[in-house]
């Protein structure tokens, strides 16, 4: 494999991993509440086709992006109201947004179905871009690729480091407790839901605007669900979500490896298709053969309705 | 404003009325979506609500569509009452189609009446063996059987893909992906002439029969039920939890699976990749809806069929996308779900609070 | 004028009610600085609601809170520290996964430097005698460190007023003396403290005054010195204390026999078993004391099979070894068991009593070919729910719907009606209403005279001594030699209770810290 070779292997992995890096970070926040949203499938699909569809219209793409985080944002107050005002069961609220962001989607991006964006030119960082190999890969990329790397660093300060991200903590490990010491437990987990919604759609306005860039049904393909996979892989640690989704980036590029290697494989496109979704059982499997490493990790209160006494 | 006070006992007339209530939450967001969109709500309601149910034809439409809702939802359910969410019944229901047309297509020259029988126990074996990766993961590793589960969804399209693509695709089909057409002894016979209404519509009624005796009147479906309730009181009893995951999955797998088998000799008479229409997802709702109760599954398919139906009519006469009806299916969901706080909480009006 | 010093709480006809109770009903009572004031009464009579109400995690529906003199409304518990109000929780409100210094930093509201913090905790443990580590994490403390850490972070923001609700139930009797100690140097300051209990000898000790609430009422107030235990029992139950009738100790052949009984845990956080040795024989009531968190819950899950062994011999039941056997392998032979938590493990909340009869009694003829017997079923609850006197809507009636005695009646009932050759009971009266409890161990001391072997696990003293034969110690995971109870004394089993039994190499995971410090 020459060194060409290789930095367009690694540049493909870093933007599939993007969107999987944005969708399970805002997805660990908002588990780190207390709050299980399986919905990320559906708020990414609203948010790619927001995205797409206002980007066409408007020109502008970060008017687009914005749309896209919108989207996001309106439904995951739509699963806060159910799930966290109404108490509905969040298994099955999250597995509702899924389907009615997916079907949501779809309906409104029917007429969009031939339409091609123009592609986002990358943006160049100088010196950095000129480091052989890894440089173009990691230093000549889009802008959303350099603020998925902003949104871990910042997570990680949140969470471990802020006051802000003390409290939240707490109220997902025990959401009594922190009532009890006078905590707005719902009101953070709104803000927590809401912030997951947001980057879910921004993670599905990079597929839309970023990545493809055109309207498909269907587009997301799953990744919503791998985030939320992801999250867990990582046992609720933002460094193993990044290097998760990389992984992941990787097992999505697969096709590349094989042209790469030079050798005449000939497999199935199907095959290579469904490597992301058996590579996700694979590391479920891994990361749970071993109970108490889920079990201590995950965040206590995980997936429990709360409502304060009054 | 308004306030949520606990009720001292769960309501059992809101357990059954707050479906309603989500049916009538839903059909108010639908009026207001086709306002939006620029259409008349009432001619909107009418054409996706009223056309489908116009004549003999139409009904037996509905039926034919609620027929593999009602036998995915009945298996689901059987998992359900203990918690074990098995997401991935489309992949299921995908499995026992392909397996089904497996012995169709293998035995295309054959007329004999066994056919029929083989397919639905392949296209049962099929949903079950594809049920039984995410049971096996959880049962052995304590592998999370929601994300799984779905996994095996995406890799079940992608499977149907190829095999059309390749291995089972029509010599004679112009390389159109889809198989060749199933001779008459691999289709169900038609129950109704002039309609496509098939026998696995009585098939899905025995199913209900069946699951309602297991759910309401057997000691393993209380058992599953105590494990869907309280995990540890079930642990207390010694109710073994393995053997309900794999009841759950096999139930949900079969079912899923025959449902499948009922497509390609149903309405499909071959095997595309167009198999399901969401029915798996579908199944979902239609399950929760009936608070998993056969009797209710019987009436949350027809409900569930007349979405796709008036979605279908939708696009014929309003224009609109037919994935409107999946969502319309997302939102009766969410409105349930919604609705049940009614279950355990009372709407209060009080003045807010001083201070 | 008035020269009578201001009270620093005085609360005027305190009023809340729920759906379904008055848990207050126009209580009002009066703190002055520097006093410690209990407020006694039996699980349900009200205290923790009124807690509730004077820290703001609740509002009143009528009645006023007067602090220092000023009339105020406590919105919530932030507005509560700030007043000068702490309050150590029964059921603790830490973060297991957050260290110490982390859990006192969110209480506090303040930001910044965990380091500096740290240091004051250090200082605060030091004055007080209240010896633990900012840097761990609380899931690695023991409940008598967790208790300091509550009682730390109360401290640290110099409250006037200090609620202590039920402090003592996670102690042994020596680190009660321990946290008196520090309570009346904190009283000396001129702290006031609200001390909740039903613990009549605590009080007596401790407290300068007390206030009675008897459903959701003030009964009567009292100076507990003055009083004898006879008559503030009067005054918070209503009526004498009801004493069970013992009956002569003549045990037959053992019937449950656990020799050499050692696991490791699966919770991470549990209590590794050793060697647990014990015989409980036909007719005899033999009891486990100890403090909870010693070993008590990985025990009972060994030997109700819930979590069984990977070998058979360590557990017998009647002869029979029983140890890789689950539930309802175990059930077969005979054994019965009633759980701690009622709701959720012995009894599903959502089903109704009748259903919860079907829960372990199914091999009494309730089944047909795998069918459930809807009628005898029902019969059974019904006849479970006459002999036990359990009030109640009927069978048909939600096992949540029932009063917490009520539900531990109908489950000790439906575990005695199997006519069980061996029953283990867990905390057969936590939480239970006086009359209830006394029924309850009436109940367990007639079946161990129609020879039924006995094994109870309680935390509470006084009723292991009222209705055991022997009484044994587990601490650290260890059990301790047994003894009969009419030849030894609460003071000896309350040593035991540390780890510091004859030939005891171990010690109670609680005493650890205590015996560094």
């Amino acid at each position: 494999m020459d060194g060409n070779i290789i930095t367009s292997i690694l540049f493909a992995t870093v933007v599939a991993g993007t969107p999987l890096i944005i969708v399970a970070l805002g997805e660990l926040v908002v588990e780190k509440s207390g709050v299980l949203n399986l919905g990320a499938e559906g708020m990414m699909s609203v948010g790619a086709i927001a995205a797409f569809a206002v980007t066409l219209h408007s020109g502008n793409l970060w008017l687009g992006v914005g749309a896209g985080m919108l989207a996001g944002v309106a439904m995951a107050l739509l699963f806060a109201f159910v799930a966290l005002t109404l108490l509905g069961n969040q298994v099955a609220t999250g597995l509702a947004l899924s389907i009615l962001g997916v079907g949501l989607a779809a309906f409104i991006g029917k007429p969009y179905e031939s339409e091609v964006l123009q592609a986002v030119p990358p943006i160049r960082i100088p010196f950095l871009a000129d480091i052989p190999v890894i440089g173009e890969a990691l230093w000549n990329q889009q802008s959303l690729v350099y603020f998925s790397w902003i949104l871990f660093w910042a997570v990680l300060w949140f969470l471990f480091r802020s006051r802000a991200g003390l409290v939240l903590r707490a109220v997902g490990e025990s959401p009594s407790s922190a009532h009890a010491i006078g905590y707005p437990v719902i009101r953070i987990r709104y803000l927590a839901t809401l912030f997951g919604g947001a980057m879910a759609g921004l993670g599905g306005a990079f597929l839309s605007v970023f990545y493809t860039p055109l309207w498909v049904e269907g587009m997301v393909a799953g990744r919503g669900w791998i985030a939320v996979a992801l999250v867990v892989f990582a046992t609720w640690r933002p460094l193993r979500v990044l290097l998760g989704a990389y992984l992941f980036g990787g097992v999505m590029v697969s096709q590349l490896f094989i042209q790469g290697s030079g050798l005449d494989i000939n497999m199935p496109s199907q095959f290579l298709s469904s490597l992301p979704y058996w590579a996700t059982i694979i590391v479920l499997v891994m990361i749970s053969r071993n109970r108490n490493l889920v079990r201590l990790n995950a965040p206590v209160s995980l997936g429990q309705p709360f409502k304060p006494e009054s | 404003m308004l306030r949520l006070e606990p009720r001292a006992d769960a309501s059992r007339l809101m357990r059954y009325l707050s479906p309603l209530i989500a049916v009538a939450l839903m059909l108010i967001g639908g009026l207001a979506l086709f306002a939006a969109l620029g259409k008349d709500p009432l001619e909107g309601f009418r054409v996706y609500f009223l056309n489908p149910l116009r004549d003999l034809y139409g009904l037996s439409e509905l039926l034919l569509k609620a027929t593999p809702l009602m036998l995915i939802a009945m298996g689901l359910s059987v998992g359900f009452r203990a918690n074990v969410w098995n997401i991935g019944a489309e992949g299921q229901f995908i499995m026992g189609g392909v397996a089904a047309s497996a012995i169709a297509l293998y035995f295309i020259e054959s007329d004999s009446g066994w056919v029929l029988t083989g397919m639905v126990l392949a296209g049962a074996l099929g949903g079950m063996a594809w049920a039984a990766i995410p049971a096996f993961l959880r049962t052995l590793f304590n592998t999370n059987e929601i994300l799984t589960s779905l996994m095996l969804v995406y890799i079940a399209q992608l499977a149907v893909s190829w095999l059309v693509h390749g291995p089972m695709i029509d010599p004679d089909g112009f390389g159109f992906p889809q198989s060749k057409m199933f001779e008459d002894s691999a289709l169900l016979p038609e129950l109704l002439g002039g309609t496509r209404l098939n026998a696995a519509f009585p098939m899905a009624l025995t199913a209900l029969g069946l699951g309602y005796v297991f759910l309401q009147r057997s000691f393993m479906g209380f058992q599953m039920r105590v494990a869907g309730e309280s995990e540890p009181a079930a642990r207390y009893a010694g109710f073994a939890a393995r053997r309900m995951i794999w009841v759950g999955f096999l139930a949900g797998g079969a079912l899923a699976g025959i449902a499948g088998m009922a497509e390609v000799a149903g309405p499909m008479g071959q095997l595309t990749t167009h198999l399901s229409n969401n029915y798996g997802f579908a199944a979902i709702i239609v399950a929760f809806i009936a608070r998993l109760n056969p009797v209710g599954i019987f009436f949350a398919s027809l409900l569930m069929a007349l979405l796709y139906l008036g979605g279908e009519q939708a696009q014929q006469y309003l224009g609109l996308p037919s994935s409107i009806s999946n969502v319309f299916q997302g939102l009766l969901l969410l409105c349930l779900l919604g609705a049940d706080v009614l279950i355990n909480y009372r709407l209060r009006w009080k003045p807010a609070e001083a201070g | 004028m008035n020269d009578a010093p201001t009270a620093r709480l005085e609360l005027r006809g305190i009023t809340k009610t729920y759906p379904s109770v008055v848990a207050n009903d126009r209580v009002s009572l009066k703190v002055m600085p520097g006093e410690i004031h209990a407020v006694l009464g039996e699980n349900g009579a009200g205290k923790s609601t009124l807690m509730k109400v004077i820290y703001g995690v609740t509002h009143p529906g009528a009645g006023e809170i007067l602090w220092e003199g000023e009339r105020v409304r406590i919105r919530n518990p932030a507005h509560a520290r700030a007043l000068g109000i702490g309050m150590v929780f029964q059921h603790f409100s830490l973060f297991e996964t957050l260290t110490v210094v982390e859990n006192v930093a969110l209480a506090l509201e303040l930001s910044g430097d965990l380091g500096l913090l740290a240091r004051q905790i250090e200082q605060v443990s030091e004055k007080y005698g209240l010896p633990v580590d900012p840097r761990r994490r609380v899931h690695a403390l023991s409940v008598g460190e967790r208790q300091r850490v509550e009682i730390i972070r109360c401290l640290l923001q110099k409250p006037k007023l200090l609620i202590m609700d039920e402090p003592t139930s996670v102690l042994t009797p020596g680190a009660v003396q321990k946290l008196f100690e520090t309570l009346r140097q904190l009283a000396a300051e001129g702290c006031s403290i609200l001390y909740i209990s039903h613990k009549l000898d605590e009080i007596q000790q401790l407290c300068h005054v007390a206030t009675v609430l008897r459903d959701g009422r003030v009964t009567g107030e009292c100076v507990p010195a003055n009083e004898t235990p006879e008559s503030m029992a009067r005054l918070m139950i209503g009526k004498a204390l009801p004493v069970p009738e013992l009956r002569p100790h003549s045990p037959g052949a053992p019937r449950l026999q656990v020799a050499g009984l050692s696991r490791d845990s699966d919770d991470p956080f549990g209590v590794e078993l050793q060697d647990i040795h014990l015989d409980v024989r036909a007719g005899e009531i033999v009891g486990i004391a100890g403090v909870s968190g010693n070993g008590q819950k990985e025990l009972l899950l060994a030997l109700s099979g819930e979590e069984p062994l990977a070998e058979r011999y360590p557990i017998r039941i009647d002869g029979v070894e029983a140890g890789r056997m689950g539930p309802r392998a175990r059930r077969r032979l005979g054994l019965g068991f009633v759980p701690e938590e009622r709701l959720g493990r012995g009894a599903v909340p959502s089903l109704s009593l009748a259903f919860n009869g079907l829960l372990t009694a199914h091999g009494q003829g309730l089944l047909r070919h795998g069918l459930i017997r809807f009628a005898a079923m029902r019969a059974f609850a019904r006849r479970c729910i006459e002999r036990f006197d359990v009030r109640c809507g009927g069978a048909e009636a939600a096992a949540r719907s029932l009063s917490g005695g009520n539900l531990q009646k109908f489950i000790m009932g439906r575990e005695i009606l199997q006519s069980p050759g061996v029953l283990i009971v867990a905390q057969p009266t936590w939480g239970v209403d006086v009359g209830a409890a006394a029924f309850i161990r009436q109940q367990l001391i007639d079946l161990a005279a129609s020879g039924t072997a006995i094994l109870v696990i309680s935390e509470e003293l006084e009723e292991l001594f009222e209705i055991c034969d022997r009484l044994m110690v587990i601490a650290g995971g260890r059990l301790s030699p047994s003894r009969r109870v009419s030849e030894t004394s609460i003071e000896e089993i309350g040593l035991w209770m540390s780890g510091l039994w004859p030939g005891a190499d171990g010690q109670a995971t609680v005493e650890r810290a205590d015996a560094a410090s």
